[in-house]
């Protein structure tokens, strides 16, 4: 029984998202509760599973049984199971905003699309086999179109064809890389393919280094690397925010991806994609950082003032995967948990201004509860750019320790430390427009103070979003305090990561003989 | 037949691109459709192409047989952008629906900053 523990995360919401369709599509209250039970059954279980893969073991469950080359896999190690005890943490919190916030009743389904969402999530953090995880991006992908235009409106509308369009473009060239791929190895099983990359003679390698790249590029549009970032602000920012704070995870997705891929596959000791990589990818997060920072500093809606929020902690996540180390990686993992949970915090803060508010950042009058809001702003706002109180001050300092040695480090610290910079003035900046500058306003009765959303407010249930954005904020300083245990739980991530031999053997049973 | 093959994805990419950066709803969703038929194309030829052959290992002798696999693949690759098609068909439809524009670029806002503030 405990073995078939493994494919609980996927088959869980895989089962509650139709039950709610089909059963009680007309009841609210009681989707609300299958919902809520559905995460906190998922945080329960992905909490098993990682106390499982504690002790470094990797676990392999084999669908159907059939053995590991020519069946698909899925594979819980250290990185997977941290990957889904962080899903199924994030999902709790933003489930009960959404319900808290009644973003869920401004549109058909949100509850089954939530847990098709995480279904593809946590598919794809636990697959080991490469064909099924574009199954499983393509799951999530499915259920984000849903999220992403709920409840309507005509600039959702028009930027969720944007990011239909972008990522179904992106689906086709992971089509095009796995299929080079397999014509090369003739295998997509991961661990298989790590075998078979392994073997390939250096001079036939042209194909594979095509492959490695297109892979590398889908990748990049999941995780908005530079180039490739012009999605994510218009769909983050269009989108409901808790959808948006629950995409947070998303382009971590991506992120893992390319920890994954590039360990396990085509890894730093692998001859044939040696020096594919690092040439470019290095510039381009630097480059990713930058443009979120500015961005971050330019932003007239809060909505994408979270979203360059996001694309800078992506940057800096990919600066530390890109260095392609057993350091920057352990500093990577933590700061991947840290900057998932600030982006979703500053997205649900985000919502909780803009409810009251709008959208524009711009002086207005205080609103309800705008000291309880102004302080949550500061807080996301001063662990999104690193300040010290907070985790991601802790997460910076990692990534800039593990720098030592690399030939770019100084342009890394200077980008990185003129990245944070940027964003705490543009994040005061917003801050200070939202909550101080109303003050000064002169009290005007015409539209703003008759508007609906005052009673609105009251009608619903007030406290829930708040103890959501306290739950996140509660992980972030638990990430802070607890800071000891998680960096060494992420360097003993790092260590599994870059050796891999162990993940092979056990994936394609060659030590249980 | 490697020629034919390989000509028919590359024109057909080429097109669906073409399509995509035309960039209103209905060229795009045609040029996303040629795309996924060019990949569809392309992962069939992955396990080579063979001509009349079974998809079936002969253990007792040396036989010609072709890949299945590549075959399990196009049809997953079919199924899922079928239903991506028809998704983004309904979500372009609903954006035209409710601006009565088909372009896929997202219009500048002028609005907005004078009626708030």
């Amino acid at each position: 029984m405990m073995e078939h523990l493994l494919i609980a995360p996927v088959v869980l919401p895989a089962l509650v998202a139709p039950f709610i369709i089909m059963a009680v599509r007309h009841h609210l209250d009681l989707q609300r509760i299958f919902s809520l039970a559905s995460v906190v059954l998922l945080a329960a279980v992905s909490l098993t599973l990682a106390a499982q893969a504690l002790d470094g073991t990797v676990k392999v469950y084999e669908l159907g049984d059939w053995p590991a080359p020519f069946g698909i896999v899925l594979v819980l190690d250290r990185l997977s199971a941290m990957m889904i005890v962080l899903t199924s943490l994030l999902a709790l919190p933003v489930l009960l905003y959404a319900i808290g916030s009644g973003w869920d009743t401004r549109g058909a389904n949100f509850h089954a699309l939530f847990q098709f969402q995480l279904m593809g999530i946590m598919g794809a953090f636990l697959t080991g086999d490469a064909f099924n995880l574009f199954v499983f991006f393509e799951v999530l992908l499915i259920a984000s179109y849903g999220l992403m235009i709920h409840s309507g409106g005509t600039r959702r509308f028009q930027a969720g064809v944007q990011y239909v369009v972008f990522n179904l473009l992106g689906s086709t060239l992971f089509l095009f890389a796995l299929g080079t791929l397999y014509s090369v190895t003739g295998t997509l099983n991961m661990a298989d393919l790590a075998v078979k990359v392994a073997q390939i003679p250096a001079e036939d390698t042209a194909l594979l280094r095509v492959g490695a790249v297109m892979l590398l590029l889908v990748f990049a549009i999941k995780a908005s690397l530079l180039p490739l970032h012009f999605w994510l602000p218009s769909a983050y920012a269009n989108a409901p925010m808790p959808v948006a704070a629950l995409f947070a995870i998303m382009t971590k997705v991506g992120a893992y991806s390319i920890l994954r891929m590039y360990t396990l596959i085509f890894g730093p000791d692998v001859e044939a994609t040696a020096g594919l990589t690092e040439a470019w990818l290095l510039p381009a997060a630097l480059l990713t950082l930058g443009a979120g920072a500015v961005g971050v500093l330019g932003s007239k809606k809060l909505g994408r003032l979270a979203a360059f929020g996001a694309i800078a902690s992506m940057g800096t996540l990919l600066i530390a995967i890109s260095l392609f180390t057993q350091t920057a990686a352990a500093a990577a993992l933590y700061y991947l948990v840290h900057s998932t949970l600030a982006a979703a915090l500053l997205f649900l803060v985000a919502d909780l201004v803009m409810e009251r508010q709008g959208q524009w950042i711009l002086p207005q009058m205080p609103m309800p509860q705008t000291g309880l809001i102004s302080a949550l702003f500061f807080a996301a706002a001063i662990a999104l750019a690193g300040m010290p109180p907070l985790s991601g001050f802790l997460g910076k300092l990692l990534v800039l320790d593990a720098t030592r040695g690399v030939d770019l480090a100084p342009w890394i610290w200077a980008v990185i430390l003129a990245g944070s910079l940027t964003t705490i003035i543009g994040m005061a900046r917003a801050g200070s427009l939202l909550f101080w500058k109303g003050h000064g306003l002169p009290p005007q009765d015409t539209d703003t103070s008759a508007e609906p959303p005052q009673e609105d407010l009251a009608a619903r249930s007030a406290q829930l979003p708040f103890v959501a954005c306290f739950g996140l904020l509660g992980g972030l300083v638990a990430l802070t305090v607890f800071a000891g245990p998680a960096t060494r739980y992420a360097e003993a991530t790092a260590a599994q990561l870059y050796a891999p031999a162990a993940y092979i053997d056990t994936v394609l049973g060659r030590t249980q003989e | 037949m490697e020629l034919l093959v390989a000509s028919a994805v590359g024109i057909l990419t080429a097109a669906g691109i073409y399509l995509i950066l035309r960039r209103r709803s209905f060229p795009v969703i045609l040029g996303l459709s040629l795309i996924t038929y060019a990949v569809n194309v392309f992962l069939f030829a992955t396990g080579r192409l063979a001509t009349g052959a079974p998809p079936i290992l002969n253990k007792y002798e040396e036989v010609a047989y072709t890949d299945p696999l590549p075959q399990a693949l196009v049809l997953t690759a079919i199924v899922i952008s079928f239903g991506m098609t028809a998704v983004v068909v309904m979500i372009a439809l609903g954006a035209y629906l409710s601006s009565r524009d088909d372009s896929t670029a997202m219009p500048v806002e002028a609005d907005g900053a004078e009626e708030d503030a």
